[in-house]
């Protein structure tokens, strides 16, 4: 076991792949001599050279477009989008093609591709470095979305990710790169993707979180605990494939389902979280399942912390649903 | 598809920004067509790239395929108020003056000598016969109801046989929409041709995807999309792959004019420009996206000046021309595998017929524009040469159309008698597992199927 940051963890997972695999490549905008603009790539080029790991021109869908191509040739390749918000111009490279190549044709064709990309706000990036896209991509059968919230889980399931068969979108809740620290086991493990984390037992009312909003969820539960109210923490961990039986597991247990996520509130993914329970276990509920999320507006800048949902929105959720 | 044991040009590739003298008595000349020139090039440009840039030019056409290959006729009923054209973007007008072998009257052009083997040439031509046949008879199917949808390819045959038989069976293939007949001159096998455009059980896509769109690994030949220019840089991703395992093969990526103003072109010429990956862009340009002429999408002079911008050649071809397509696609492949880097290869040609089965091209362009390119026809004009040269009589091209025919009646009576996918079959393929949800999905519809009343 190390001590890592997330942002570490991931990094010691791509060593690890790239020296595992030489049909491993990793690309992107600034992923080369610099390291990243986070540095999750950092010491890379140096170890493994320009050919694994390339800078490429600026232009998100010809990163991804030619990781497909490289992807069909044979390789696995990591590309990194620099911020998930400058990820629209390859939505049709992901949607239209990555996600659709094995279906289209009958797994003759697949794309082996996880593509790394920062997300979330709390890093007063304003507009255009804080968006939590991960419902459009959701909304696109044939790709995987994963998200992690501690650096044993970062690396795990980035390694589960780079070894999947199919094209998993790999996002990394960038508030808290540097400021969560944990032990990650050294060399090699994975974490299964469509495995959703027990964080916290409870008994009372159950939270589903992912990313950033994982430790928002831990510290709001600590504050329920207070309380006198016993809540359950889920890490989804990965949001597709999703893992409805924990969730579902959870909430007959406590009756009480809160879903907490950054994205805007409106057809965010926990929209679907609270559709499945509702479909599937609404006879165990005391009350109304509750969403703590993002506004329906544009991330703000100067605003955020007002934006972002916080322990204290969090615990109101669960109060208003015990006294239900 | 060419095989390097194969007889036809010598493999390795002219240097570029210099003609390659042609080696005469290879077989009999041919008389020289038209009006006579130069065969001078214009090259040696005195910038840095000016090495690789100098293949862009080429020797002169003495064919009557215009400047902006769109002949006399005017190209579209409504003149509309187009912008005027930008100013010739290069000093020398003759840069991309498309290369031209075999005239439109079937004779070698005046600088031309013969350098196919009598086999290669009915090889091509037997693989353009095959695509015009094959397109008669799968409309047929479409206006008979028996497919839901066709593209055809009647006038582009020369383009797309010339550049397939550049390839070598290790070459990849991505195609874009109109290359159905780069596959079947791989090999692709009929039956399965005919299952696909069915939607029927049988075949890799499994009647999820529509008519036209193939998908072959063992040809080598990368699964359709419909969306226009994303293969782009798929095919400059998989040469830049070949490029780090030290591969000798190369990609022979296609597009349409359409796909010229898409965002994918920038990207994936750049990226390949940037990387020298052995990639060869084939454009098709047929002059038309659905009702979109050539003049309405792009300000440019070409395609071919394109590849300035990128730092690769630029090379403009007759496409409707199956010699020089062949040579200047081969040219560009060997190029690409000895570490040349990548070309952009614009190929003239023509949609004689609609976009598809589903579009009327009499609402947007005249039957005088038509006609003009009729008279271009490339299967025609290679029938005239290889009869001229004997290699060809009518009585061989009978049996060739009849044999086809055979074979064609034989696989479509086949598929007739498949089935549709199995209802499973919707479900899989979507990840390599099926999802819980997946299942969820599936066992519910089958529940629902079976237990309902009939």
């Amino acid at each position: 076991m190390a001590t890592m940051t997330l942002l570490q963890a991931i990094n010691d997972g791509l060593r690890l792949e790239m020296g595992r695999d030489d049909r491993v490549v990793v690309l992107g905008e600034d992923v080369g001599l610099n390291g990243g603009v986070f540095r999750a790539t950092q010491g890379l080029f140096e170890e493994f050279g320009g050919d694994r790991v390339m800078d490429t021109p600026l232009a998100e869908s010809g990163i991804i477009g030619t990781a497909i191509g490289m992807a069909l040739y044979g390789l696995v390749p990591v590309p990194e989008i620099q911020f998930s918000d400058f990820i629209y111009p390859a939505f049709d490279q992901i949607v239209s093609e990555a996600a659709k190549m094995r279906y289209r044709s009958g797994g003759e064709f697949t794309v082996p591709m996880t593509i790394r990309t920062p997300i979330g706000g709390g890093i007063r990036g304003g507009h255009y470095h804080s968006q939590s896209p991960e419902a459009y991509f959701a909304h696109t059968p044939g790709l995987k979305v994963v998200v992690p919230s501690t650096p044993e889980d970062a690396k795990g399931l980035l390694l589960a990710s780079i070894r999947d068969p199919d094209p998993v979108l790999f996002m990394e809740p960038k508030a808290i790169y540097r400021n969560t620290k944990g032990e990650v086991p050294e060399g090699d493990f994975t974490v299964p993707l469509g495995k959703a984390r027990i964080v916290r037992e409870g008994t009372d009312a159950t939270l589903v979180a992912w990313g950033a909003m994982v430790p928002v969820a831990e510290k709001a539960a600590e504050a329920c605990a207070g309380d006198g109210v016993s809540v359950e923490v889920l890490d989804v961990r990965s949001i597709i494939p999703l893992d409805e039986e924990t969730i579902l597991e959870s909430v007959k247990k406590t009756g009480r389902a809160v879903v907490v996520y950054e994205a805007p509130k409106s057809c965010g993914f926990g929209a679907e979280i609270s559709a499945v329970i509702a479909e599937k276990a609404i006879e165990y509920l005391e009350g109304p399942i509750a969403r703590v999320a993002g506004f329906d507006t544009p991330f703000p800048y100067t605003l955020e912390h007002m934006y972002l949902p916080d322990d204290g929105r969090v615990r109101q959720a669960i109060k208003d649903l015990m006294e239900f | 598809m060419r095989d390097d044991s194969t007889a036809g040009p010598p493999r390795q590739a002219a240097s570029p920004g210099r003609p390659k003298k042609k080696e005469s008595g290879n077989s009999s000349r041919g008389r020289a067509g038209g009006s006579k020139s130069s065969g001078k090039k214009s090259s040696g440009r005195s910038s840095k790239n000016g090495a690789r840039r100098g293949a862009s030019a080429n020797r002169r056409s003495s064919g009557s395929v215009s400047k902006n290959g769109k002949g006399a006729t005017s190209r579209s009923k409504s003149a509309g108020a187009a912008a005027p054209k930008a100013k010739e973007a290069d000093a020398d007008p003759q840069r991309f003056r498309p290369v031209q072998v075999l005239g439109e009257d079937g004779h070698l052009v005046s600088d031309a000598t013969l350098e196919e083997t009598p086999a290669m040439l009915l090889d091509l031509y037997r693989g353009m016969v095959k695509i015009r046949v094959l397109d008669g008879r799968m409309l047929n199917l479409q206006r008979q109801g028996r497919i839901g949808f066709y593209g055809q390819s009647t006038g582009q045959e020369a383009a797309i046989v010339g550049s397939a038989a550049a390839a070598t069976k290790e070459d990849w293939i991505v195609p874009a929409l109109r290359e159905m007949g780069v596959a079947v001159y791989r090999g692709y096998p009929l039956n399965l041709l005919v299952t696909q455009l069915a939607g029927k059980a049988g075949e890799v896509s499994q009647g999820r995807q529509m008519p036209c769109h193939f998908s072959w690994r063992a040809g080598k030949f990368v699964s359709m999309s419909s969306v226009i220019g994303t293969q782009i840089p798929h095919a400059a991703g998989m040469a830049r792959g070949m490029q780090i395992r030290g591969e000798q093969s190369a990609v022979l990526g296609f597009l349409g004019d359409g796909a010229t103003s898409s965002s994918d072109f920038h990207c994936g010429l750049n990226f390949a420009g940037v990387w020298r990956s052995p990639v060869v862009f084939l454009c098709q340009n047929n002059q038309w996206a659905i009702s979109v002429p050539f003049d309405k999408q792009t300000a440019s002079d070409s395609i071919a000046v394109k590849a300035d911008a990128y730092g690769m050649p630029g090379v403009r071809v007759d496409g409707n021309d199956v010699l020089a397509v062949y040579r200047e696609t081969h040219k560009a492949l060997g190029r690409a595998r000895s570490g040349g880097g990548p070309t952009l290869i614009e190929a003239l040609t023509y949609r004689r017929t609609g976009h598809s089965s589903s579009d009327d091209p009499t609402r947007y362009r005249s039957d005088e524009e038509v006609a003009t390119w009729e008279k271009r026809d490339p299967v025609e004009r290679l029938r005239r040469f290889l009869e001229f040269e004997g290699v060809l009589t009518k009585g061989q091209h009978d049996e060739m159309e009849e044999e086809m025919h055979r074979e064609i009646s034989e696989a479509t009576q086949a598929v007739e008698k498949l089935e549709d996918p199995a209802a499973e079959s919707l479900f899989e393929d979507v990840f390599a597992d099926v999802t819980a949800q997946l299942e969820d999905q599936r066992s519910g519809y089958l529940h629902y199927r079976n237990s309902k009343p009939s």
